[in-house]
C-alpha cells in the first residue's frame, strides 16, 4: 500500500475506509467490565491472532507487567480480547501499558522496513 | 533449568540455558524448548529482557537469498516468532488486491454453468499499472437481494457512505470476455473445418476457431480516469498475469458474452484476493556435532542429510588420516531426523532449530512484486497498531 503520493496520514485513512466498511457501527474497542487501573481487559473487534500474538509479545516485554494474554472467546466472532496486569507497586497502569506496547510494536516494525529496504536494495545493487 | 531452580539467581546464564533461549531442540521424537523465554524475569534479576529498541536494531539483520521479480527468499533474523507469523498471516488475508468479483452474464450457451464460470474468472490473478492500482478505491458491495435482514441493514445505513456502493471509475474495472465458436471456414479461415472432420481429423483446434476461451480473450475496457493510469501504451493496462489460463472450452454455435467487474478485496473475504500464491517461512536447521564422527561413518552420516550440507575433511588433530563430518551449509537441511536412526552417531549429533532466524520465501501471484509485498506487509502491521493507539486515545477520552 505504498502510495509515494501520500502522507501516512492519508495512507492510514484509506486503510481505515476500508476497515470501517466492515464494522458496520459495532465499537471497536471496549474495556470489559470488573477493570481496575492496573488489571483490565480490552476487546477490540475484527482483530484476530495477527494483531493479538504480536501486541502480546511486546506488552510482554515490559517489566512493569504482570500478566498478559490474549484470547479469542468464540472463533466465528471476530472478537479478541487482551488482558493486562501490572505490578501493583509500579506507576504503570494497565492502559499505559497497553499505549507502550503498541507504540513499541509500531517502532519496531519501522525498524524492520528501513532494514528489509535496505537489505533488498543491497542485494539488487549487488546482482546488477 | 529456570531461574527459580538456580542456586544463585544473579549468576550469568550458564552455556545451556544459553542454547535453551536460542535453540528449539529437535528429538527423535519430539521437540522440546520450543516456547520464546526472552520474557522480562524469566532469568532472573541480572537478565535484562524488557523491550530495547536500539538492541532490536542492531540484533535484527535482514539477508536475501533470491530476489526474482515475483519469488523472494530472505532470512529475517532477531525477531519474534509472534511477529514473523504476524507478518506472513497478513501477507496471505490482508493486503488489499484487485480481483473479477461480479460477473454479468449475457449470453453463455457453453457446457459450463454461470456459476462455474464467474468462479473460474474470479480465480484468475491480474495485474497492470502499479500506481493505478493502489490509487484505486475501496468499493462495498451491497448484500444480495434476498438476504432480507442484511438488506434492511443496509439500507438503513445507506445515507452516509453510498458513494463507495456505487460502481465508478475509481473503484470497479471492466473487463468483457466475447468469444463464439464456430466451424472453419475457407473463406476467413483457410481450411475447410467440416471437410477436415469428415477426413477423420479430430483437432479441435483444426476443426473450429475459438474452441478454446483463455485469459487473453479479456478485454480490458478502461472508464473514465482509468485511462491516465492503466494506460496501454505504457503497459499499464489491466490484464491477467497468465494469458494461456484456460477458462472454458466452446463447440460450434456455443458463446460466452460476458462483463466482469473487477473490485479490490482481501484474501480473508475470498482467496481470490490473496497476493501470494503462497508465503511461508521455516527456521534455521542446527545440526551440532558434539564428538567427533569419522571415516565409514562420516560418509554415512553425510548421506543422511541432503547433499550439501555436511561437508568430510581431514581431522584437525591428526589422529589419523579419517576424514571427519563437518556441518557445511545447515541451510539446505530439511531436518528429516534420518541421523537419529542410526545408532552409530545418534548419540554424537545434536538437531535443533535457531529460535529467531525466519527464512521466510513470499511467491506472489504476479499482482505485486515479493519485497514490495513483505513490505506493505510490516507497514500493515504499523497501520493496525496505529489504529488501534487512536482507538485507545478516543476511549480515553470519551471516558
Amino acid at each position: 500500500m505504498s502510495n509515494n503520493g501520500d502522507t501516512p496520514m492519508e495512507e492510514l485513512e484509506d486503510y481505515e475506509k476500508g476497515e470501517e466498511l466492515l464494522l458496520d457501527g459495532t465499537k471497536k474497542l471496549v474495556i470489559l467490565p470488573g477493570a481496575s487501573s492496573h488489571a483490565a481487559s480490552f476487546q477490540i473487534e475484527k482483530e484476530d491472532h495477527t494483531l493479538g500474538n504480536a501486541l502480546r509479545y511486546f506488552v510482554n516485554k515490559n517489566s512493569d507487567v504482570e500478566f498478559c494474554g490474549y484470547t479469542i472467546p468464540h472463533p466465528s466472532e471476530t472478537k479478541m480480547n487482551i488482558r493486562i496486569q501490572t505490578w501493583e507497586d509500579t506507576k504503570t497502569t494497565a492502559v499505559d501499558a497497553l499505549r507502550k506496547g503498541l507504540i513499541d510494536m509500531m517502532e519496531a516494525c519501522d525498524v524492520i522496513s528501513e532494514k528489509f529496504t535496505e537489505a533488498r536494495d543491497e542485494f539488487d545493487a549487488k546482482q546488477s | 533449568m529456570p531461574a527459580h531452580e538456580q542456586s544463585n539467581p544473579w549468576a550469568p546464564l550458564t552455556p545451556s540455558q544459553l542454547e535453551q533461549r536460542k535453540i528449539v531442540s529437535v528429538n527423535p521424537e519430539t521437540v522440546s524448548h520450543t516456547a520464546a523465554t526472552d520474557i522480562p524475569g524469566h532469568w532472573g534479576p541480572a537478565q535484562d529482557d524488557s523491550w530495547n529498541l536500539s538492541r532490536f536494531r542492531d540484533s535484527l539483520k535482514v539477508d536475501f537469498h533470491h530476489n526474482k521479480p515475483h519469488d523472494a527468499a530472505f532470512s529475517l533474523v532477531g525477531v519474534d516468532a509472534s511477529i514473523a507469523n504476524a507478518f506472513r498471516r497478513i501477507l496471505l488475508a490482508e493486503i488489499p488486491t484487485l480481483a473479477i468479483e461480479d460477473v454479468f452474464v449475457f449470453d453463455n450457451t457453453s457446457i459450463i454453468q454461470d456459476e462455474v464460470l464467474a468462479h473460474r474468472l474470479g480465480l484468475i490473478p491480474l495485474t497492470g499499472g502499479q500506481e493505478g492500482l493502489k490509487w484505486l478505491k475501496w468499493f462495498r458491495k451491497p448484500p444480495p437481494k434476498d438476504d432480507f435482514a442484511a438488506q434492511a441493514a443496509w439500507e438503513a445505513e445507506e445515507g452516509e457512505d453510498s458513494a463507495a456502493s456505487v460502481p465508478s471509475d475509481y473503484n470497479t474495472i471492466v473487463l468483457t470476455l466475447n468469444v463464439t465458436c464456430r466451424w472453419a471456414t475457407k473463406a476467413e479461415d483457410g481450411r475447410d473445418g467440416k471437410a477436415l472432420a469428415k477426413d477423420g481429423e479430430s483437432d479441435p483446434n483444426v476443426r473450429y476457431v475459438n474452441s478454446n476461451v483463455y485469459a487473453k480473450d479479456l478485454v480490458f475496457e478502461p472508464q473514465g480516469q482509468q485511462e491516465k493510469y492503466f494506460n496501454e501504451e505504457e503497459g499499464n493496462q489491466i490484464r491477467p498475469v497468465n494469458p494461456d489460463i484456460l477458462i472454458a472450452k466452446l463447440r460450434p454455435g456455443q458463446r460466452i458474452h460476458v462483463r466482469c467487474h473487477c473490485i479490490k478485496g482481501i484474501g480473508a473475504d475470498h482467496a481470490k484476493f490473496s497476493p501470494v500464491a503462497t508465503a511461508s517461512y521455516r527456521l534455521l536447521p542446527q545440526i551440532n556435532i558434539t564428538q567427533p564422527i569419522l571415516g565409514a561413518d562420516a560418509k554415512k552420516f553425510a548421506r543422511c542429510f541432503p547433499k550439501g550440507v555436511i561437508g568430510l575433511e581431514p581431522s584437525p588433530d591428526n589422529d589419523s588420516d579419517e576424514l571427519q563430518a563437518v556441518v557445511k551449509d545447515p541451510m539446505k537441511d530439511t531436518v528429516s531426523r534420518e541421523c537419529l536412526r542410526h545408532a552409530e552417531f545418534k548419540d554424537k549429533v545434536k538437531l535443533g532449530r535457531v529460535r529467531d532466524h525466519f527464512i521466510f520465501s513470499v511467491e506472489s501471484t504476479g499482482q505485486f512484486g515479493s519485497s514490495e509485498l513483505m513490505l506493505d506487509s510490516v507497514r500493515l502491521l504499523r497501520a493496525k497498531a496505529e489504529r488501534f493507539n487512536r482507538h485507545l486515545t478516543e476511549l480515553e477520552e470519551g471516558r
